[in-house]
Parts: structure tokens; sequence; C-alpha cells
């Protein structure tokens, strides 16, 4: 049984409300760091706590809030990112949704070592049963005192307000969600300058992830020294991984960092083994931005070692073997899965979600998923594939943001992991002409 | 021959744009919550609200009138408007069935599940039935993916679908269509 | 004062200049080509990605490289900072790909389109374009709209720089249009049933990079290189009234703004001298202007133009396999 801290009382009956949340301890961290803690001492904490930004990029928490320009004469802002629309990742919902007061009680610390008076929750606007849960929360903690003016009597006053999204997978990137919130289109800024000194309303601010932040409450409550003994190495702590796909036991899971693959996909307390027994062909483990790997390089890696769950391992071989833990959205695919039709879905999926502003983005994500759909559909002509290779190289690292490289990485990688059914399309147009229910494990049966 | 992109002109149709006053203090408690000068943050929020009391799309009316509202140009709100997915420009059946298509939701069935739609209202994604009920509309993740497949009606999620669950949830909103107004959820009381 | 070097030449700038301004006192080769930025355009840059460069060294303090090319129009300059435009073959590489991006849904209606001679995606392609598509899909269509009395829009053409709409934000006053849209279905309109009008509407045409805003008023009239650009000037009450007047014998074909070695104009016109003013009578005609670009326009000018220098050096480097 791992370690659970941000999940840990997500069971207990009552712990969606303030009274519940309150018997069970919470917001004791606020009371002390409020009361006997400066800003910079929470900063510190977070920063031994080795902790790592858990939307997807990995990026050191302490690291990020250090850049924070504390200087300036302007106000300084919070802004938790609760866009959550990367494809297989579900544990921001599944927290705030059962734990509000967890992410409330997060954000309470975070703004006051930030020094932020007015911070902000952009939640995706299809959540919007979130929005009323979490309005709900703020008003109750408001009116407990844990928020509003002065708040227990320490002269730090914050308010939270819930902003919501419209639609656009684009506005979980930093700078769209800034734009968005300032209620623009939601086009990424170009950087320089950083959101830590122009962010929003070109005030310095911080962007972090629900559960970056929820994280806070346990960091502080055993403190950083303490956090940084869970995991392994640089990946410390907890994550939250939100399994999904042809599995047995769907769902969001606390692991502690460097569980091995195995055990997370295979043991019954998580994901349960393969649905219907059926055998495992690849998996992405972080998120569909990832690379996919296929069942041979999932629970070791090329060098044979066992793969973990963490930052380092599941990335171990770089873009060649590995991927990446990226939002902890581990999708997992059966023998039946067809990587072509899952790799055109993925590619709709970020064509869809190009914001347009950049060429390379903007028209290369059309052209991936055009290409991929004649394949898909039977169309497809041999050199095909290495265009397909090649667009992506292009794409990758031209754009603004990290769109594109989100859309180059899934193409990539399974054209690199599985060739052989690109090829078995191309060379196949009429066994693949309904593709839907046609998959390449059944193709091979007839092919072969 | 390419692929036609019509350029859609919309048209003021200069009918009164009215929100209770109920509505309109929202908008106003709203616009408070954004620092003075930054009232256009309140935008999007805001048509959220204002596409809902509307009947479930943005004429350019509303759009105006929001504009008007947050003191920001018209095309200023026609871009937000066409830019994010959850606002219609076009007229939209009372519920609108939005069907998650991406992969997580696919590899469990997602596309059986859009396609029993299609077929049972006899109609293609995205159109609306001819007595003007329901939309079918594919869309990106939900974000749900531990219970694929999912859809939402008027953004009320409905999860761990199967063939049978949408017979009996087209079912049950053809019967709900008289007694209920529309979705269960008002976005103006979400924001308290 | 701030160091930097580019392509192996040190010039010696501002703090807070951009590697593309810095290029630009430099002059020549080694400036990047620049679809989207303009520098008479508050926040416009960064979009097309043609100007990306690579820093081979941050800065003096910290010589570290950039892990990722940089979009030169928008990244300021570090004092020691290394850069590599057209010595990059990496940059070359990129800028190819970005060339192919930007034409893969363009028309490639050249033979018809009133910007061809003096087009910025035309000269791009003929420099680092390549000989044949590997665009087979179908493109995207929109169609041809009016989007102002006298100005056309074709939005096929449309490489989504914004200039347009940074011009009409902040010298038109008033704007009506915009980015529609998202992604490759992104359109630059109005939505609704409104046309850009404002006396200074007419500069979103100077600013295009491309033929997607063009002058109704010289539709279909000319070539632009059978033209012969004069400097011209009049008293104007609402503008400067220095205007390129673009001339076919005594006949004034059009007006435009005077524009520099980089396409931009030098100072905004007004409707009136543009659409309105098109007797030789209307203008003080101070002579021939001088065109530097090694496009077709110069082509048949009273200059020979240089001759476009292929970078030679880098051919072999370019075309090894990846």
């Amino acid at each position: 049984m791992g370690r659970k801290i941000l999940l840990e009382k997500i069971d207990i009956p009552g712990i969606n409300t303030f009274d519940g949340y309150r018997a069970e301890g919470g917001f004791s961290t606020v009371e002390r760091a409020l009361r006997s803690m400066k800003p910079d001492e929470v900063t510190e904490e977070v920063r031994i706590s080795g902790l790592r930004g858990r939307g997807g990029a990995g990026f050191p928490t302490g690291l990020k809030w250090s850049f924070l320009d504390r200087k300036s004469n302007n106000p300084r802002y919070l802004v938790c990112n609760a866009d959550e629309s990367e494809p297989g990742t579900f544990k921001d919902r599944f927290l705030m949704e059962r734990n509000p007061y967890l992410l409330i009680e997060g954000l309470i610390l975070s703004s006051y070592a930030l020094g932020s008076n007015t911070t902000f929750i952009y939640v995706r606007g299809e959540f919007k049963y979130i929005i009323g849960i979490l309005e709900k929360a703020i008003s109750e903690t408001r009116k407990k005192g844990f928020l509003g003016k002065d708040i227990l009597g320490t002269g730090y006053s914050l308010e939270i307000y819930v902003h919501s999204g419209a639609g656009a997978y684009i506005c979980g990137e930093e700078t769209a969600l800034l734009e968005s919130l300032e209620g623009k289109r939601g086009n990424p800024r170009i950087k320089p300058p950083f959101p830590a000194v122009k962010g929003l309303y070109g005030c310095p601010t911080v962007v972090n992830n629900v559960e970056t932040l929820a994280s806070i409450v346990p960091i502080l409550a055993m403190g950083g020294m303490e956090y940084v003994k869970i995991g392994i190495g640089r990946s410390t702590g907890t994550k939250l991984i939100s399994a999904c796909g042809n599995i047995n036991n769907p769902g969001v899971y606390e692991i502690e960092l460097g569980l091995p693959v195995e055990e997370f996909l295979y043991s019954a307390e998580y994901c349960g083994g393969i649905k219907n027994g059926k055998e495992l062909k690849a998996v992405i483990p972080g998120g569909s931005s990832v690379p996919v790997l296929p069942a041979s390089l999932v629970c070791r890696t090329a060098s044979g070692e066992p793969r973990l769950m963490s930052y380092e391992s599941l990335a171990d071989g770089g873009f060649a073997t590995g991927s990446m833990l990226g939002s902890g959205g581990f999708i997992v695919f059966d023998e039946d899965a067809c990587m072509v039709r899952s790799t055109w879905n993925l590619s709709r999926f970020y064509h869809h979600e190009s914001c347009g502003q950049c060429s390379p983005c903007r028209e290369g994500t059309g052209w991936m998923e055009k290409v991929l759909h004649r394949i898909e559909s039977g169309h497809g002509r041999q050199e095909d594939i290495d265009l397909l290779v090649s667009i992506a190289a292009k794409i990758e690292g031209n754009t603004i943001c990290p769109l594109g490289d989100a859309a180059a990485w899934p193409v990539a990688s399974a054209i690199r992991h599985f060739r052989e059914e690109f090829e078995f399309h191309v060379n196949n147009p009429a066994l693949v002409s309904n593709p839907r229910h046609i998959s390449f494990a059944k193709h091979s049966q007839v092919h072969v | 021959m390419g692929l036609r992109i019509q350029h859609r002109i919309f048209e003021r149709d200069n009918l009164p744009v009215e929100f209770s006053p109920a509505i309109m203090e929202k908008f106003r408690q709203l616009i408070a919550r954004y620092p003075e000068g930054r009232q256009k943050s309140a935008l999007l929020p805001i048509l959220h609200i204002a596409q809902e009391e509307s009947g479930g799309h943005l004429r350019v009316d509303v759009m105006d009138f929001v504009a008007e509202m947050l003191q920001v140009q018209p095309v200023e709100v026609y871009e937000v408007a066409t830019f994010y997915t959850q606002f219609r420009l076009e007229k939209t059946g009372k519920y609108l069935i939005e069907v998650c298509r991406t992969a997580p939701c696919a590899i469990c069935g997602g596309e059986d599940i859009l396609d029993r739609i299609c077929s049972r209202l006899g109609v293609q994604d995205g159109e609306t039935t001819a007595d003007g009920l329901i939309t079918v509309q594919s869309v990106e993740c939900l974000g749900a993916c531990g219970s694929a497949p999912v859809l939402q009606v008027n953004t009320e999620f409905h999860e761990n679908l199967s063939l049978e669950k949408v017979d009996e949830l087209l079912n049950d909103l053809k019967k709900n269509a008289e007694t209920e107004k529309d979705g269960k959820l008002k976005w103006a009381e979400k924001f308290c | 004062m701030f160091k930097v070097t580019i392509d192996n030449i040190t010039v010696e700038v501002e703090p807070g200049t951009t590697i593309l301004q810095a290029a630009r006192q430099i002059g020549g080769e080694v400036v990047p080509p620049a679809m989207c930025y303009y520098s008479k355009l508050k926040g416009s840059g960064g979009k097309c990605r043609t100007c990306l460069v690579k820093v081979a060294q941050g800065s003096a303090a910290d010589p570290r490289p950039m892990p990722k090319l940089v979009a030169s129009c928008s990244t300021p300059v570090q004092d020691g900072m290394v850069v590599q435009n057209i010595t990059s073959p990496e940059v070359i590489e990129a800028r190819k790909a970005i060339v192919e991006f930007l034409l893969i849904n363009h028309p490639l209606d050249c033979p018809v389109c009133d910007q061809a001679g003096e087009c910025d995606l035309q000269d791009l392609s003929f420099k680092h374009g390549m000989e044949e598509t590997r665009y087979v899909e179908e493109k995207r269509e929109f169609d041809i709209v009016d989007i102002g009395d006298k100005i056309k829009l074709h939005m096929n053409r449309c490489i989504l720089c914004y200039r347009c709409v940074y011009t009409a934000d902040q010298i038109a006053g008033k704007r009506v249009h915009g980015v529609m849209y998202r992604g490759d279905t992104a359109e630059i309109s109005t939505l609704i049933n409104e046309s850009i009008n404002s006396n200074f509407s007419g500069n979103v045409i100077d600013v295009c990079p491309v033929g997607a805003l063009t002058d109704k008023t010289f539709r279909f009239k000319s070539r632009v290189w059978f033209l012969n650009p004069m400097n011209a000037h009049r008293n104007c009450p609402s503008c400067s009234g220095k205007v390129t007047a673009w001339m076919f014998g005594n006949e004034i074909y059009r007006v435009t703004a005077r524009k520099d070695t980089y396409g931009e104009v030098e100072e905004f016109i007004c409707d009136e001298c543009r659409f309105e003013k098109k007797n030789k009578s209307d203008w003080t005609i101070e002579g021939p202007r001088h065109i530097e670009r090694n496009s077709v326009i110069s082509a048949n000018h009273y200059e020979k133009s240089k001759k476009p220098s292929i970078i030679k050096p880098l051919e072999e480097k370019t075309e090894a396999p990846e």
C-alpha cells in the first residue's frame, strides 16, 4: 500500500464540506503559516520539498516561485490552472470534486508565500459543476474567516475568484490562460517576457496546476525535509495518476513516485491489468502529448531496468525508447487498438485545438491529420509515412508554445514504434477501408 | 476543388436584448471581481450566462450588448466568441449533446456512442433534429477519461456510457422536453 | 551598449534591441526575413516563425546556447550574444520548413494576384522554397469578400500575420475586423456585415505581406513591374502626403505609402491620398523611387537588380540526410 497524502482523507464522509474538512485538521497549516511564518519561509519549504509542477512540464515549483519579480510595485498574482484538458488526464477534476478545500487551503498558503492578494482559479468551461463546487467552498471558507480581509487577524488579505474557460485546450498553456483570463482569445504570448515578470495585467504572476497547489498543504504540514524523503531521487513526493483506456480499474490513483510501472499496471490495487484478459499493446504514460511506449518498453527500459513511475525513469532512453511522466494521464491500449487510428485521432485533437497563431502549428497539425486520415482510410502512400516523420520534425521546436511539440511527439513516436502498422495500412487498402473495428492484431491474422 | 470554408456573415436582428435584473446583477458582480479597468476579463463568464439566457446561442445583438457593457469594441467579443468552442453562434437545439471523440473515449467505444445517437436521431454530427430539440456535436476530450465513454447534455456529464444507456438517455430527453425547461445546471447559479 | 555578433559580424546596440533590429543595423544578407513583424506596429511579431535564428551563445555572462531556435524579432539581445542566421544549417532548414508550411494552403495564384512582384511570401519562397510541393491534400478555400469600400480580402492568401489587426487598432482608430475562429480555419473577418471605415483604412493594404488585402481601385489594372514608382507629395490635411505614385506614362495607376528596404512604410498615409488622388495634377512628382529589392518587381527597372544570392557554402550541409 503506497503512501497517500493528497487522497488520504478523500473517502471520509463530509470531507467536501468546510466543517468536515476542518474536523480532519484542515486549515491548520494556514493558521500556522500566517501566524508564525514569513512568506519566504513558506517558499523555502516548497523549494526544499523538491516539488515539481504536476501539470505536465515537471518544472521545480520552488524555483518557479523564486523567479517571481518581488521588487515590482505592481500587484502580484497567483493563478491556479484548472483547465485540465490533456486527453487522458482527469486527476484535478477528481481532486476538486471530492476535496475542494484541500485546493483552497493550498491556494491560501501559496498566495501568502507569493504575496498575492487576488488569486484566480481558471477552470475549463466543461467543468461547470466543478465551478459551483469551488464557488461554494470559497464562500464557506470566507465565512469562516480564512479568506477575505485581514485573515485570522494577521493583516494578510486574500480573495479567490473562479474564472471559467469556454472550450480551448490551448488555455492550459500558462500564457494562453492569462490571455483568456483577460477576456481575450487564447493565443499564447511570445516569451520573453515570462509571466513571473509580466503576467496577468502585465503584473508578476505565477501559474500553477491544481495538484501542485494542493501538494503545498502536506508539504507545509510535514515540512519540506520530510516530503523530500517520499519518492525517488529528484522525483519527490506523490503524484496523482489518472488511468484510463483498456484496463480493469480506470480511475485516479495516488502513487509514491518510483512505483514500478508493472505494479501500477497489473496490481489489483491500481489498474488491475488489461481488460477482458487481452494483451497489452501500448501505453501513453503522461497524457496524450507524450510519446507512446510499445508494450516491450512499458515495464522495462531499453537497457532492461524496471521502468518506474518517475520523471527520470519514464524519460529513460530519451525519445527513442522513453517517454515522459507529463501530467500523469496513463492511457492503456490493448491488442485490439489500432495505433494508426489512435494516432490519427490524437492528431485530429491537436489540429482542432491549435490556436492558429504561428504557422508551423497552424498548418502542420492540419497537414498531419489529413495525411493520417488518408492512411487510416486506405488511401495512404508508402512515402506518406516518412512525410509524417518529416512534418513532425519541422513543427517540433519551431512553435511559440509547446502545443506544436505535443502534436508532433505522438505522431513521431507512433511511427517509430509501430511502423509496421502504418505500412500495413498503406499496403492493404481494401482491408482498412472500414477501419474502425479492424485492429492491426486482426489484420495480421488475415495477413500472415 | 478544395475544402470550402463559407465566409459566414452574421446579421444583427435588431431585436431588443434584455436580461432579468437578477442576471444583470450577476454581471455586475462578475465584473467587480476584476481590477478596475480590467472589466474585459469578465467576458468569458458573462458570455456563458448570456448564451444560456438567450436560448443556447449568441446572437450578434447579444454580443454587442455584452461589448457595450464591458466597454470594448464589438469585434473583440466576436473574436472571443468564435475562438472558444463552447460559444455557439448558430441556433442550437434545446439539448446540446456533446460526445467526446478523443482517443481515451474512442478506444472504449466512444465512436459507437456517437454513431448510435446520430442514427437514432437521424442527423449528422453537428446537426440539429428537425423539431429543434437536440443538437449533436462531437467534441474533444471532456476530461473524464476514467469513465469513458462520456458525453455532456448542456454541460451535464453522463459517464460510463453504453449503447443501452444512450438509448435511455435519448428517450428521457424527449420525455422531459415538455416538462423541463432546459438543462439542470445554470451558469448564472454556478458563480455565486 | 551591448555587443552582439550575428553571422560573425559584431555590432553595438542599445540594450532592449531585438536580434532582428540588431541585424538590420548590420544590413544585407544577415537580416532574417520577417513576415509578421512590423517595427511600426506595437505587439507585432513572433507568429510567422520565418525569422527564427540560432543563439549559439546566450551572453558573455552566461555563454550557454539557447536550446531552441528563437524568433529574432521578439528576442532581445544580451551583451556578448552570438547569433547564427545564414551561417546555421539548422536555421536554413527551419526557414525552409516554415515556407513549406506557409505555402501548403496558399493558392499559389501569383499569376492573377495583384501583389505578385512585391509579395514577401513570393520572395521568401523564391529564396527558401522547394521546387515541388509535398502537399497533396485539398487546400482550404475561403470566399473572396470586400472588407472595405475599396479593400478586397482574399483570405486564401492570408498567412495570419495579424499586421492588419494591429494597424486597425493602432493607426485606423475603431477596429471592426479581427481574427475569427481558430487554428487553420481562422480568418480575417468582420463577422457581421460591416466594412472597415476610417480615413486610414487603406494602410492595411500596405502592411499586408501577401495579396490578402488588395487595393480595389488598382485591381487587375497592371502588373506592378510595368509601373514606374515615383516619389510624390501633396499638401494633405490628414497625413504627411508623402507617397509613392505608381505611374504608367502620365497616368497614376495607384498610390501607396513609401516603403523602406524591409517593405515597411515610412509613414502611414490617408485614404484620400491613396484612393482619391489619381491625377498627376494632384501631386508634385519628385522623381523615381529607388527600389531595393531582389524580387521580380525591380527586374524591369532603371536599376539592375542584384541576383538573389543563394547560400552556396551551406548547400551540402542542408541537404545532408537527417
